[in-house]
């Protein structure tokens, strides 16, 4: 009974957990190729640390695809207000809680830019975007090219890029290990255990269809193992960085609007039917304008995270991190189709991109073999998409 | 009668759950002009797909006989080289390129490998002489008048020697001098031999042209008429297209006086920016509180044009004229205004742009009312699955959970879930759109006997409809539409089928 409810469940929900088993999968061949350096607590913080920037625009690239458009131009724009952000910090000596949201705010109206001949015109997102990278390049170089390699002196800018959050001072209890870090760990497991308990008591008193208790509990377990289990091996290290933070940050905030609320189930209307959802009473408009404001605010902050991480601005930075998001987004799930698509997923993809990177790094693959493993895992995503496309539910 | 040119015998196509042809026998003579009439549904379409090809040898049962010999068709390709050439409604033409590549495209003149310019602009401008079309080769098609274009679309037949030309509803969309000319044409045609086969609506052309006549009806040939014989008139084509008894499946209901006026139109036109003309001609017409309104016309006749132009205007036509809610004028710039001021509208094409077939059935339920589950832009996903769960109860939706996708719901319960999803936003008018097309009978009739229940409770109701049955057996009022305008309004008590469709065809 309890294999066969898990079988059922299993089968009924392969699309959503095929990509955390593709990513425990790889996480696992590259942990044994690697004895175990690629699971350590370093390599993976690193790991995590560099997939920031990526999983940001990831998340923004996840949306403007389910409502059936691209953006080509999201990496130089992030290098571009990287850029904007080193000279406010260095030329104009502005402090940083000033730059970052003016930097954001400048993304957000970058995107608004790149909606306008979209939603008004009708001109395919393709070529709008395509025109901004040529565009965001051209000031990207504008910016850079008279000083070069803008360095930034400020420690706070650097730390979101660079830095980890504090910790409580050593004691004797657990020398060496992140205790805040493992310590929210923690409280992440209580609050998802509460929350989920929480959710089925609601489903019975409204009578609902819910998971038999013992895979009910199974789940529990298992994804309170696994959060665990990543909390333990990243407290044995720094513990949880910035950017590991802000990426949590704005995957919950995501998240939240995708799955919970009125404009989050446009977004997904407009995806899978635009001219119904139109007839529907949606402003599809709108909604064109609102995800591409958000993939213009969420370059920023990739911007942000990469500029700090250098510590500098380059002249080169951002280059084809569109490339590197859109392929995040479609290993996570998203459908070309449009209409679906998580941004969890995108995130997972984006992890699984970067663990390909890692991991062949680490076992010293020749950089020319890692593209076309990339390559090969991309289009074995796609494929597993379309084959279970329409299975289940 | 001399000799037949085409018979076929005994063809039964059928689709999962339909019979489209039953037993049908068709035969054309040698050198006539042959037109095949009957309603929508009646299997016109079908049965000259079954001719050209379309639907290959094997798919369907019977025999296709053709200049005495027995043809197995296994696609287009085939009965084209058979000299048979079928013109669509929609036309076959690719508008960005010029008149004589359309004209010779897929059976190019070639040069080896090369295709021959010259010779393809000489030959193409003689074919443009035979259908009497003064324009230069080199236009681009997409530059040309749908009258035209028809005629590139022929003179296309003709360069590959047309035996047997076959045109469905060619005049649709054509003005009245258009129709007479292409009319002309046909007849020129015929008297050099090539044999035609005319799929139209309008009546008056067919009775003007046709030298014989057959009647389909609900995928059966129900007679054959011979225009020598004096056996064609428009009354004739009437009785036999419409000759069914109304089944019994209209609910009775009590007659209530009209209630006030909800919604008032008058002076409406709208010009269609894409088609560069008129779709809607100074249409006016009303609907009271708690009755049910019928729109009967013709496929193509302007029904969904008026519904779209009132419903927040989705297709960006150019409109002028009054629209009036309760008495109050409404200006409507997008779809949200019209369902804020009460007005829902079930499309007709449920897949296209009704439903969203990747979500499942609460979610399309849900959607186009979600600020009432909402707080604060919140949505309440259980209060959501319960309202899914009364309208799946209350409207007999078959599925086993509202979180079934709808793309794997049959086409009635798809419709009653488009149906809940529009009365979940509580409309004073709800506007349906072939609310039945497609569908079985026994859900047909609940949802007539939802439509009962729904004016009871004071909604009001625009039933647009090509089912001429349906019209007469459901509404208290009939307007009939043509050519984009209101051709009639009639009382209940006066429309018959026949007076509706002597209005529609004129």
């Amino acid at each position: 009974m309890f294999f066969q409810n898990l079988q059922k469940t299993l089968r009924q929900n392969i699309r959503e957990y095929g990509m955390y088993i593709a990513l425990f999968v790889i996480m696992l061949i590259f942990t044994i190729t690697t004895e175990g350096v690629f699971i350590s607590s370093r390599n993976l913080s690193n790991l995590l640390n560099q997939t920031g920037y990526i999983a940001v625009l990831a998340v923004g690239m996840t949306l403007v695809i389910v409502i059936r458009h691209i953006d080509l131009s999201v990496g130089f724009l992030a290098g571009f207000l990287g850029a904007i952000a080193a000279v406010a910090l260095v030329q104009w000596n502005l402090p940083v809680f000033v730059v970052i949201p003016l930097v954001l705010v400048l993304g957000a109206i970058a995107g608004l830019i790149t909606a306008l001949p979209v939603a008004q015109l009708g001109i395919p997102s393709f070529v709008a975007s395509l025109a901004g990278w040529l565009i965001y390049r051209g000031l990207l170089l504008l910016v850079t090219e008279g000083t070069g390699t803008i360095i930034i002196p400020d420690a706070t800018f650097n730390a979101l890029g660079n830095s980890y959050i504090p910790d409580l001072p050593e004691m004797a209890f657990l020398p060496g290990v992140h205790k805040i870090t493992l310590l929210l760990g923690l409280i992440g497991i209580v609050f998802f255990i509460l929350g989920q308990v929480n959710d089925r008591k609601q489903k019975q008193a409204y009578n609902f269809e819910i998971l038999p208790m013992d895979l009910f509990i199974l789940k529990l377990v298992f994804v309170s193992a696994i959060v665990g289990a990543i909390t333990w091996v990243l407290s044995g290290y720094n513990g949880l960085s910035w950017t590991v933070v802000i990426v949590l940050i704005v995957l919950a905030i995501y998240h939240f609007i995708t799955t919970q609320t009125v404009l989050g189930r446009h977004i997904y209307a407009v995806g899978g039917n635009p001219e119904a959802a139109e007839l529907s009473g949606i402003n599809v408009k709108r909604i064109i304008y609102v995800v591409f404001g958000s993939m213009g605010m969420l370059s920023a902050l990739s911007g942000i995270l990469f500029t700090a991480r250098l510590q500098s601005a380059t002249t080169t930075a951002g280059t084809l991190f569109e490339l590197d998001a859109i392929a995040a987004a479609y290993v996570g799930g998203v459908s070309a189709a449009g209409g679906v698509g998580k941004v969890i997923g995108s995130i997972i993809g984006a992890l699984v991109m970067l663990s390909l990177t890692s991991g062949m790094n680490l076992m010293g693959i020749g950089i020319a073999y890692q593209y076309v493993v990339r390559g090969l895992v991309l289009v074995a995503a796609v494929i597993f998409d379309v084959t279970t496309r329409g299975k289940g539910r | 009668m001399t000799s037949p040119i085409l018979e076929m015998k005994n063809i039964t196509k059928e689709f999962p759950g339909v019979k489209a042809l039953n037993n049908v026998s068709f035969k054309v003579a040698q050198g006539e002009i042959h037109c095949l009439v009957g309603e929508n549904g009646a299997g016109k379409s079908t049965l000259m797909k079954v001719l050209s090809g379309v639907y290959p040898h094997g798919t369907y049962t019977g025999d296709i006989l053709y200049n005495g010999q027995a043809q197995q068709f296994r696609g287009i390709a085939d009965s084209d080289k058979a000299g048979l050439a079928i013109i669509y409604q929609e036309l076959a033409l690719v508008p960005e390129m010029s008149v004589y590549e359309n004209i010779f495209l897929g059976n190019e003149i070639r040069n080896g490998f090369l295709v021959n310019w010259n010779e393809t602009i000489k030959r193409a401008s003689e074919m443009l002489k035979k259908v009497g079309l003064t324009v230069n080769p080199a236009t681009k098609v997409k530059d040309l008048s749908v009258g035209k274009q028809q005629l590139i679309e022929i003179a296309k037949a003709l360069s590959r020697d047309v035996k047997l030309l076959i045109l469905d509803e060619p005049t649709a969309a054509l003005n009245e001098v258009e129709s007479d000319n292409l009319l002309a044409l046909l007849r020129g045609l015929r008297d050099h031999g090539v044999t035609c086969i005319l799929i139209s609506h309008k009546l008056r052309e067919v009775f003007a042209i046709a030298d014989s006549v057959t009647v389909l009806r609900d995928g059966q040939t129900i007679i054959t008429l011979d225009a020598k014989k004096g056996e064609v008139s428009e009354a004739a084509i009437i009785k036999h297209m419409v000759g069914r008894e109304i089944e019994n499946i209209y609910p009775r209901r009590e007659k209530i006086p009209p209630g006030e006026i909800v919604l008032e139109v008058k002076g409406w036109t709208a010009f269609d920016t894409l088609l560069g003309r008129d779709v809607l001609k100074d249409v006016r017409f009303n609907v009271r509180k708690g009755e049910i309104v019928g729109f009967a016309g013709l496929m193509g006749s302007g029904r969904t044009e008026l519904a779209h132009s009132i419903f927040g205007n989705p297709d960006g036509y150019h409109l002028k004229g009054e629209l009036a809610i309760k008495g109050r004028k409404a200006v409507f710039g997008l779809p949200e205004d019209a369902i804020r001021a009460g007005i829902a509208y079930v499309s007709e094409d449920r897949k296209g742009d009704g439903l969203i077939l990747s979500q499942d059935v609460k979610q399309n339920i849900s959607i186009a009312n979600l600020r009432e589950l909402a707080s604060r832009g919140v949505v309440n996903a259980n209060a959501e699955i319960k309202i899914a769960n009364q309208y799946k109860g209350s409207l007999n939706i078959k599925t086993p959970s509202v979180e079934q996708k709808v793309v794997n719901l049959s086409g009635g319960n798809q419709q009653k879930v488009s149906l809940a999803k529009w009365l979940f936003v509580k409309p004073n008018v709800l506007i349906l759109d072939e609310p039945t097309r497609g569908i079985d009978v026994g859900a047909k009739f609940e949802i007539y006997t939802l439509m009962t229940e729904l004016v009871k409770q004071g909604m009001s109701i625009m039933l647009i409809s090509s089912e001429l049955p349906e019209v007469l057996g459901m509404s208290d009022r009939v307007y009939v539409v043509a050519a984009g305008r209101i051709a009639g309004e009639l009382p209940i008590s006066e429309a018959t089928q026949e007076r509706v469709m002597q209005l529609a065809t004129n």
